[in-house]
Formats: structure tokens, sequence, C-alpha cells
């Protein structure tokens, strides 16, 4: 155990050097000079060099590339180029909204997905769970931006349930977190679905119905809970979704988490911002996987770590 | 109402000519603004930063006015100069000295005077190269300012504190655009200490002695600016508090406008909902039209082939259907005939520009050699409408037989081809287009148009250069003396004609502003279209509902 979790450590650090060198490598081959966005048009070519210099961006690639390893070391991010603030403290700034819709979303998607692939599961064949599947389905693959425009334009500027986005209360975070959760919602559904059935098939679920339990029982006491720790243990692997959607979801909600800082930073070229925001999330992906592999085995004790 | 602002502009005139300014009217106050209120404004990016010497972008532009003031400023709604934080001014004969008297009593936010010596303070320090200002070109013309730019001082030589309310700038070259220089956000007075106790974030932490002062900012979320109650400009500004929340898309924020919860959409009217906007007439009630000091072009490699042939490049001109660009974008332009838009002085009326006349580009083209047209590149930003404009381009283009391949690409990449003199052969202007820094004519020339601007990594991006247009352009800029300034603009009028016979630019159009506002909002209409404060004058606009 130790072992592994040793080995698994280890990669994590490797895999996120490797981030680190492919955004960094490609941001540096970007045409965009951003010495020139940030001397201005108005600049001379003295004053330019001088900006370059005092940013360290005359120097070769290996160089810029050692200076901001170095400095991650002590988590110095740099300097936006665009904004002139620290990157670190605008990622610290906005981290806590990124985290808050996430557990928003991941209730919304287990509550959602769950209930769906339960019900499917158990009204398998009918009409009712070939609805569901294809709910599922639709939840997947609707493009978050229109979901996201969809529900606002409903909740909040029709019927003005919820606040037009925004942040502050928790009627700000039903809207985003219901959008990022269909997504989820979907996957969740159909993995709930076959876990649920592959347990259904199970004797002892035969032994319980022959002992005469009442269908409920067998259901929610016997069944549920062994179908739906695998799922459960899915939500590490979850986070690499949800950071692909906070992209788009906060920016359509004016939701102030990392995923709309990186949206803007996109936007105006400002490459630290590109940079420590690509490295954050990657972190949380990789600890999310790891979590994810760790935690397995404690529910599920046919899987074995090696 | 039309007698009352020509004597206005009269006697302005008048006290320009005597080379002293009157002070300020107090009469500037609207008889029918109260004090008082609270608005809320939308915006999609975070605000960059709110230090003077560094803010350049049209978001913070407004914003920083309402924080600071320089020396000069402009009347609310208008282009016109007058003193701000200088009561007067004198310039010398000979165009090379001029000498501000200040504003006595006038408070940083802090509760410290501001003085001469404050003045001298912030222009050393957007000149420093350890500022990164990019403003600081905007200064070359003080003596001492290539010492400065290159480390060798701290201090520009050329500006003198005569006494705590004089302060003295002595130039290397009569320059008439001097007092536009000292009315830009780069000039704006910063109190020493403050810089100083914040470092590189006084950004976040602005203390200046504007109308607002700087009361919160939630990173990501919101910047409050509050009433300055000893604002030196008494009864102004009419508003307590302006809300500025970030990261609104457009779209949301046309919706919460509609539903009466914010009151101007920083970001504007999104083009998808345009036209269901000016439908609607209640809607089109709130929507204030005005120009912009923008020009949207094409712009040809000169020193590429084929387009190092005038006539290639006047055929180009005269192939671009610029009525059928403009209603793309739904009229929220008019076409353009020539580089300066209407609003900038030196603007040429007479002036008809080449027709949009297929057959006779088409006869161009064949007397240069190209009868059969040629295959090129545009360049283009990909964010609407811009591929849309290219593509239209592209089409006129294919017309008279020049085969144009679009390559749509992130904005600061197109500038990087632009800056490159083997990069691109054709760039559309669009989402990167020149908008004047202050309204005088020379702002459009040298870097985009002048042989300053045409080197690697500049904005000359038709890397068209006339060593003769250039000597005129220091020629008009020397007439200082503001009785002689319609001659002065007679003479760019002339230099932009000669660009436009040698044709490096097709200029397409100039963008018109559209503000929307809440039905509370009050204050006249060129407040909302205010050419130098963008999107609005937040210093003299009012809400009705205040009791």
């Amino acid at each position: 155990m130790i072992a592994y979790l040793g080995r698994r450590v280890i990669q994590s650090v490797l895999i996120l050097l490797g981030v680190s060198l492919i955004t960094f490598a490609l941001l540096y081959l970007l045409p965009a000079d951003p010495v020139r966005q940030i001397a201005g048009r108005s600049a001379t070519p003295a004053t330019v060099e001088n900006i370059r210099r005092q940013l360290g961006l005359d120097q070769p690639f290996v160089i810029q590339y050692w200076h901001y390893l170095t400095s991650l070391l002590s988590g110095d991010l740099g300097r936006s180029y665009i904004q002139r603030s620290e990157v670190t403290e605008l990622i610290v700034s906005r981290l806590p909204a990124s985290l808050l819709l996430m557990v928003g979303a991941i209730l919304c998607e287990l509550a959602i997905g769950l209930t769906m692939g339960l019900l499917a599961a158990v009204r398998r064949g009918t009409a009712t769970d070939q609805t569901l599947m294809v709910a599922s389905f639709v939840g997947v693959s609707a493009p978050q931006f229109v979901v996201g425009l969809l529900l606002l334009y409903v909740f909040a500027v029709r019927l003005g349930w919820f606040p037009i986005g925004g942040y502050g209360t928790w009627r700000h975070l039903v809207l985003p977190s219901l959008t990022m959760g269909i997504l989820g919602a979907g996957w969740y559904a159909r993995m709930m679905r076959s876990s649920m059935i592959d347990v259904l098939r199970q004797d002892y679920m035969r032994t319980a119905r022959a002992k005469g339990l009442a269908r409920g029982a067998i259901i929610f006491r016997h069944a549920l809970p062994n179908a739906i720790l695998p799922v459960i243990a899915m939500i590490g692997i979850d986070i690499g979704i949800f950071m692909g959607g906070i992209v788009v979801v906060e920016s359509v909600f004016g939701w102030p988490g990392i995923g709309q800082l990186a949206w803007q930073a996109i936007q105006r070229v400002d490459i630290p911002i590109i940079m420590g925001v690509t490295l954050v999330s990657a972190f949380a992906i990789v600890l999310g996987n790891l979590l994810a592999d760790t935690v397995a085995p404690f529910i599920d004790p046919r899987i074995k770590l090696r | 109402m039309k007698k009352i602002l020509t004597s206005t502009v009269a006697v302005s005139a008048l006290a320009l000519m005597l080379g002293m300014t009157s002070v300020r009217a107090e009469d500037a106050v609207d008889p029918n603004a109260k004090q008082g209120g609270a608005i809320t404004i939308t915006y999609k990016d975070d605000v960059a930063t709110l230090d003077p010497a560094i803010g350049y972008d049209w978001q913070n532009w407004s914003m920083i006015k309402s924080l600071f003031d320089g020396l000069m400023d402009y009347e609310p709604g208008t282009t016109n100069l007058r003193p701000d934080l200088a009561e007067s001014y004198e310039i010398a004969p000979d165009g090379k000295t001029f000498t501000f008297k200040l504003r006595q009593g006038v408070k940083f936010h802090n509760g410290r005077e501001m003085t001469a010596d404050d003045v001298k303070y912030s222009l050393d320090r957007v000149t420093n190269p350890k500022t990164q200002s990019p403003g600081a070109g905007f200064f070359g013309s003080i003596k001492g300012h290539d010492d400065v730019a290159a480390g060798k001082a701290e201090s520009l030589a050329g500006v003198t504190v005569v006494d705590p309310y004089t302060i003295k700038f002595e130039l290397t070259r009569p320059d008439a655009t001097f007092l536009h220089v000292m009315a830009i956000n780069f000039s704006h007075v910063v109190p020493k200490e403050e810089v100083e106790k914040y470092g590189a974030d006084f950004g976040k932490h602005p203390v200046g002695t504007g109308a607002f002062k700087f009361a919160e900012w939630t990173l990501g979320q919101r910047v409050v600016f509050e009433r300055n109650p000893d604002y030196w400009h008494k009864g102004l500004p009419y508003l307590d508090r302006i809300s500025f929340e970030i990261g609104q898309e457009p779209i949301v924020a046309l919706l919460r406008l509609q539903k009466g919860e914010i009151d101007i959409p920083g970001d504007g009217i999104p083009p998808a909902k345009f036209q269901e906007v000016m439908s609607d007439p209640e809607q089109k009630a709130r929507v204030v039209e005005g120009g912009q000091l923008h020009t949207g072009y094409i712009t040809m490699n000169t020193t590429m082939a084929p387009f190092d042939n005038v006539k290639v490049r006047q055929a180009v001109n005269m192939a671009i259907n610029k009525d059928r660009i403009v209603q793309l974008i739904n009229n929220r332009a008019v076409p353009a005939n020539q580089p300066l838009p209407p609003s900038m002085p030196g603007y040429d009326k007479e002036f008809k520009g080449y027709p949009y006349d297929v057959a006779k580009a088409k006869a161009l083209l064949a007397e240069a050699g190209h009868p059969d047209g040629f295959e090129t590149q545009l360049f283009a930003m990909n964010t609407d409408p811009n591929p849309r404009i290219a593509q239209a381009i592209q089409q006129d283009l294919a017309a008279v037989g020049i085969k144009a391949g679009i390559q749509s690409l992130a904005q600061a990449n197109v500038i990087a081809a632009g800056g490159d003199k083997a990069g691109a052969p054709m760039i559309w202007s669009g989402g990167m287009a020149w908008i004047a820094d202050f309204p005088d004519p020379s702002n459009f020339y040298g870097p985009i148009l002048g042989c300053a601007g045409a080197v690697p990594g500049g904005w000359n991006w038709s890397w068209y250069c006339n060593k003769d247009l250039d000597a005129k352009a220091a020629e008009a800029d020397s007439i200082v003396d503001p009785a002689k300034s319609g001659e002065r603009a007679k003479m760019w009028s002339a230099i932009y004609r000669k660009i436009m016979e040698d044709a490096p630019w097709v200029p397409v159009f100039n963008e018109q502003r559209f503000t929307m506002k809440s039905p509370r909002m009050g204050g006249a209409d060129n407040l909302f279209v205010d050419p130098v404060h963008i999107p609005i004058n937040y210093d003299y606009v009012y809400v009705t509902d205040v009791q």
C-alpha cells in the first residue's frame, strides 16, 4: 500500500512537471509578444527592450522555464501581464468560489444522476428506462453554454426564482450548479444503472426475494448500498470534467471562480495567469485521480492495489 | 441652445487665443441634477488596474478619469480642452515652454493638498522605465525624456517646480499636442506617499484627487467608488456611489438591465440582441448613439509584392463595398473614406475618397500587370463580427479577381503578424482598430501611418513610410499657437489626402457607439457617449429617483 502510494505520488509529480513543460513551451512559442502588449503601442524600441530585460523575457527558454519552476516551489506563480497582480493572489481569491460551485455541482449530479440510474435499473427495459437513458444522453451531450443560458432565461428571467447570474447567496449557486450537474448527472445515471443491474443479478438478491422481503427493502437496504459505492468512487475522476466545465459555466453566470479567470486570461493572452490556472487545474485533476484510486479498495474489496 | 453653444465655443477660443484661460465656470453644474443615489455598471472582464500610469484599456480609462485628475481635461461630452487641476496656463511664443498655474486647495483622497511637486513626481514616475508604463512614449517631447527612458536619470530635466502652485515644462521641440498629453490618464497626478506605500499594487489601492474615491475591490466580483466629499469642483459629482459588477456576460447584463437590476451594461448591447433592442421603441428610447474616434481599415503591406504597386492598392480601395460591410454589422458604423473619423479635427468633409467601382478596379489591376488578379492572404481577428467582415472583403476581392485566403487568428497573433515586415500582406483591423488616445489628428499618424511605426513590432501594418509626410507632420505639430489651429488642421488634412493618394489603407468604416441606460439615469445624451470617457462620463451623470 505504502509502496503503491509512493509510486503514484512520484508519477503524479512527473505528470505535473510534464504539464508545466508543455504549457510553458506552447505559451513561449505563441507569436504574441507579451512585452509589446505591456509596453503599449506608443512605446519606443528602447522602452520595449528595457521591459523585456526587467521581466527576464530576454533569457533563453530553458533559463526562463527554470526560473518559473524554482519560483513555483515557493508558491510564486509570477505576476500577471495585464492585471498587474500576483497570479497566486488572483487564483487564491477565486478558488473558494470554484470549490463552492464544485460542491454544488457534485450534489446536483449525484442527486439527479443516482435517482435516474436507480429508477432506470429498477424499471429496466420499460419506457421509463428508455426515457431516462435518452435524457441522460441529452444531458451528456448538451453544450453547457446553451444549457446555462436556457436555465438562466427560464428560471431567472421568466420565472424570477433565482437571480440573473452573480455570486453571494445560496440562490446564486443553484443554476450554475444545476448546469454543471446536468452533464455529470448523465454519466452518473448510466453508471448507476449498470452498477445497479449488476447487483440486482447477484445470488443474494434472489435469496432476499425468496425470503419474501418487500421490494422497497430489497432495493434500498440491500442493493443500493452495494451498487452506489463504485459510483461514488468516480467523484475523484469527475474533477477533470468539472475543471473543463467551469470555464464555460462560470462565464455564463458571472461566477467569480478560476474558470472565469482562465477565460479572461486566454482572451487577453495573459500568459502567467493561463499558466497558473492550468497548473492548479492539473494539480486538482491529478489529486482527484489519486484519491479515487486510493479510496477504491476500501469501498470495493475486490480491487487490490499493487 | 445652439446660440449658447456657439458663444461658449467663442469664449473658449478667445481665451485660448490670449494664451490664458478663464477659471472653469461653475454653471457647468446641471440645474436638474440632484445629488445622491447609486448606480450599477456591469463588465465582462476584470478591471486590470486603476493606476493611471498603467491602465490603458477602454474599461479602466474612464474609471481612472473619475479617480484622478490631470492638469488639463475636456468639457464633458466634447473634445474641447479646458484646464482642470491647472487654473490657467501660458505658452511661450516659441511653443517650447508651457507654464501651468495650479488650482489651490485641491486635496488628495488621503487629505493632503496636491502641489506642483506631485505633478512633477507623477511625470517622473510614468516615464521611468521601472514603472513599465504603456504611456511613457507620449512624453517624448519633454526635455530630458530620453535620459529617463534610458535609465540615465530619475527625473525629467524639463519639468521645473517654480513654486508650490506653478510648474514649468520645457520641450525639445514645439509640440501642438502637449495640452492633450497633459489631459491623458498617463499624466494624471498621484501622491508619492501612497505610491510608495503600495508599490506595484498601487493600481489596486488608487488614491487621487478625482470626483470619486476608491472604496472597495473584491477581486473578480466588484469595484466600488464613493463620492469624494472634498472634490474641488463644488457640486460634483452627483452620484454617491458607483458599483462596477465584474464577470457579467453582455447578454446577461442586458437581461438584468431589462429587469431593472442594473443601470449601464458597460460592454454595450450584444450584437445578437441589437436589432431586437432597436425594434422595441421603449428600449430604443434608452439607447444613446454617438460618434467615436475610431476607424476600421484594411492595411496593405506596401513592401510586399504586388502591394508595392500603388495601382494595386488603389484598385483594392475601389473593390470594397463598404455599405455592405456596414449593413453586416447592423449599421453600427458609418462608411469611411479617409483615415480620420468625422468627429476629429482635420477631417476633410470635401474629400470623397475612392468610389466603389468594380470595373475601374479591374482596369487598374490590368494596368498594374495583374489582369487576372493574384493570390494573397487577409489576416483578421477571430472574434465576431470580424470573420464575417473578412469574408465580405474576400468576396469583394474575388469580384475583381484577387483570391484572398483568410487567416483568422487571436488578436495578439494578428498584431504580431502586422509587426513583422514579411508577416501579413493584408490585415482587417477590426477588434484592434485604432481608437484615438486624444482628439488630435496627429494621433492617427505617427504610430500607424508614419515611419516611426514601420518598425518590427510596430503598429504601422502597411509599412508605409513617407519621409516627406513625416517632415510635414513634424511641421504641423510645431504650430503650437492656438490661434493657428485652423491652419494646422488644414495641414493635417493635406497629409491625409496625400496618404489616400498612396492608398496604404482601405478605410472601411467609423464605428458608432450605442450606450444603453436604465430609465432612472439622468444627464445630457452626450455624457453617455462622451468621446473621452468610455462608456460614460461618471462625474456628470445622475439618477432621477433621488429625493
